[in-house]
């Protein structure tokens, strides 16, 4: 199902760097509708920092991203929304002192006739969507502070479906969470899929990931080691990737692979 | 609205109101769902009321007393309600008595100096003109100063620091800090007494009105939830806290109803009206002071703000987390410019209030005002910590600071201990919230 011509993402020799450090040396990576990829690498792989380029946070200082096989202009988090792109963020971005609801819908409110917040509106549609993803979920009109992390992640979740995002970023989802709870994230994820939603996971561990994806991209130092089928490679031979850059034969090799003598 | 919903359609989705455990003073609170923070600090208000009430032998609790306490106050919690929003985004503003002082002395020029030779002495557009001049200022300088601390990235508390500096020079500046005297007739009804009070029927009228609207925002709180099917306060809270509602709106009305325009201001205007002037005095109600009702629906605007627009949610999501606003979308730094330029107008308000109340605007108007505007919004839970505080706190919390003072006029204390105690109060209220705040957690 993912066999299409045009991937919903494409980045293209991206690069980026800090203070004359390459964070992000000619980077490329591409992403298919109903599509998991896994970024992998060490932490300071440049992982974060490739993908904080496609959600808006940073801008590239070369290269260009492609969405749907068309040149995209993303200067900032909200033009990333133009694009349907959503992002997760391993520090839980949510505002503490305010609820679910405001959480959900923080940015884009609903607002009744005269302008005013629909508070109503937007608490009974977030105990719809939390009813979905999370059903034990009760504190709605508690701050998210008050919550648990995967309460909180929940919560982080539910605001990327709710704005019916076509590509997910999530960095590592399930870091903050317990075995329950990322279960519960691994099947949310599958039923993502099913909707056609492309969806990027940023991890350093593989174990969290790799059944979830349908390929994994490496990055080492700033680059793409390589990319692979989850299904052509073991989790041993990426594991080798991510620690040596060494690219097993079921992979195709990018810019940062160790050179072969 | 008979309510016979209730306890069928929402057991499903009960979010945490209405569970019968704990005793019967929790249950009233869960049940009202009373902000209990909010309750404290009225008991703190009504211990320091009572205080003071004993120790001036019966000085305290007056209505020409607690009349003057209200104008009194009127001015700096104007400004405390800006200043929630504020320091809700971890910022601060330490120019609020400096802006006022500008403001205020604009305005004192427009109506003094400026307009009688435009319009004629006593035009009866001279208020609106000098007041409208006062708030595009104090906007603009609001504006400015916000843009600095957004778009240049220096800190607030600097570039406020030098607008302290600044707008006080600019005030003394403006007429060589001579003091502008008298103010415009009408203007002058911004700052109470006998003539810029309502008087007793109006004052019924506001109070009514008031009953009805806290009637009708219970009603319509009900049934939007009603219609979401969300869990709704048991029918008796709902009444219990209309009627606490109205109770303390009438008393309010009636204790500014009992304080009489004083014996000479009656004879004049009996002899002005050629009342004749009974013997056993005339009585003529003061009723609620305008620059009450200003600061009241200051606080009821700024309310409305700051929880009912995107805006206000923006002003608190930023305090709460400034980096997932951000990534939100949300234009940070035109937030903070539109929350300075806020405060900069209520300034101008304030300013409006105290060159009114003064009958003139000189150099000194609102010096320390900034820090009493701030400890107003910190003892009323403002925390400087930013992405908690409420605007109805901060104006309790002006009331407050002003009792102390007010009460310590009364008892005689001097000046410099004055200042002891409200700065000692001011930091054994933001510790006692700490404590507060730790155990709620």
């Amino acid at each position: 199902m993912t066999e299409q011509t045009t991937p919903l993402v494409e980045m293209k020799n991206i690069s980026i760097s800090f203070g004359g450090i390459h964070a992000v040396e000619n980077a490329s990576v591409d992403l298919f509708p109903g599509e998991v990829v896994a970024l992998l690498g060490h932490n300071g792989a440049g992982k974060s920092t490739l993908i904080k380029i496609l959600s808006g946070a940073y801008r590239r200082d070369e290269g260009e991203i492609l969405i749907n096989g068309e040149p995209a202009d993303i200067r900032n988090p909200r033009d990333a929304k133009k694009y349907g792109i959503e992002t997760i963020y391993q520090t839980l971005a949510v505002a503490d002192n305010v609820d679910a609801a405001a959480n959900l819908y923080l940015g884009r409110e609903l607002r009744t006739k005269w302008g005013t917040l629909d508070d109503v509106a937007m608490e009974a549609s977030t105990r719809e969507v939390m009813g979905r993803l999370n059903p034990n979920f009760r504190r709605f009109k508690e701050p998210v502070k008050a919550l648990s992390g995967g309460q909180r992640q929940s919560v982080a979740i539910a605001r990327a479906i709710l704005f019916d995002a076509r590509i997910l970023i999530m960095d590592e989802p399930t870091a903050a969470l317990g075995p329950q709870e990322t279960a519960q994230v691994g099947d949310l994820i599958k039923q993502l899929k099913r909707e056609g939603i492309g969806i990027f996971l940023i991890s350093h561990d593989i174990h969290d990931v790799f059944d979830l994806a349908d390929r994994v991209f490496v990055m080492k130092n700033g680059k793409v080691v390589g990319h692979a089928r989850t299904g052509d490679v073991t989790k041993d031979e990426v594991l080798g990737m991510i620690i040596l850059g060494k690219v097993p034969p079921g992979a195709s090799p990018g810019p940062g692979a160790m050179k072969m003598a | 609205m008979a309510d016979t919903a209730h306890s069928t359609t929402n057991s499903t989705t009960s979010g945490g109101t209405g569970q019968a455990d704990g005793n019967l003073v929790a249950r009233f609170f869960r049940a009202t769902e009373i902000d209990t923070r909010l309750l404290g600090m009225i008991g703190a208000l009504l211990i320091i009321w009572v205080g003071f009430h004993i120790m001036t032998g019966g000085l305290f609790l007056t209505p020409r007393n607690l009349w003057f306490l209200s104008v009194q106050t009127a001015s700096v919690a104007v400004m405390a309600t800006g200043m929630v929003l504020v320091i809700v985004t971890r910022n601060i503003d330490l120019s609020v008595g400096s802006i006022l002082g500008f403001t205020g002395m604009i305005m004192g020029v427009l109506q003094a100096q400026f307009l009688p030779q435009v319009l004629g002495f006593n035009h009866p557009a001279t208020w609106a003109i000098a007041l409208a001049g006062g708030l595009i200022v104090g906007g603009l300088i609001g504006a400015f100063q916000g843009a600095i601390i957004a778009f240049l990235n220096v800190p607030s508390f600097i570039v406020t620091l030098g607008g302290l500096l600044v707008w006080r020079g600019a005030t003394w500046y403006v007429t060589s800090g001579q003091t502008v005297a008298p103010m415009d007739a009408n203007f002058r009804l911004m700052g109470g007494g006998a003539d810029g009070s309502i008087g007793a029927t109006w004052s019924w009228i506001v109070g009514i009105l008031a009953c009805l609207a806290i009637v009708a925002a219970i009603i319509n709180g009900r049934r939007q939830r009603k219609r979401f099917h969300f869990p709704r306060r048991p029918i008796w809270a709902e009444y219990v806290l209309a009627a606490l509602g109205c109770i303390i709106v009438l008393g309010v009305v009636s204790i500014a109803n009992d304080y009489y325009w004083p014996i000479n201001i009656a004879r004049r205007y009996a002899e002005a009206n050629s009342i004749p002037w009974p013997e056993s005095g005339l009585f003529i109600s003061h009723g609620i002071a305008v620059p009450v009702l200003i600061a009241i629906a200051a606080g009821i605007v700024m309310t409305f703000i700051a929880t009912r627009l995107r805006f206000g949610r923006y002003v608190f999501a930023i305090g709460g987390n400034p980096e997932a606003a951000e990534l939100a979308g949300i234009k940070t730094r035109w937030v903070t410019v539109k929350i300075f330029a806020l405060m900069g107008i209520l300034c101008a308000i304030a300013a409006a209030i105290s060159t009114a109340r003064l009958n003139a605007a000189t150099n000194a108007q609102g010096e320390l005002d900034e820090l009493y505007t701030i400890a107003a919004a910190v003892i009323g839970g403002t925390s400087l910590s930013g992405g908690v505080g409420t605007i109805a706190g901060a104006m309790l919390g002006a009331l407050l600071m002003q009792s102390l003072q007010s009460g310590m006029v009364l008892l005689g204390i001097d000046t410099p201990f004055q200042r002891i105690v409200v700065g000692a109060v001011l930091v054994l209220a933001v510790w006692l919230d700490t404590v507060y705040r730790a155990k709620a957690k």
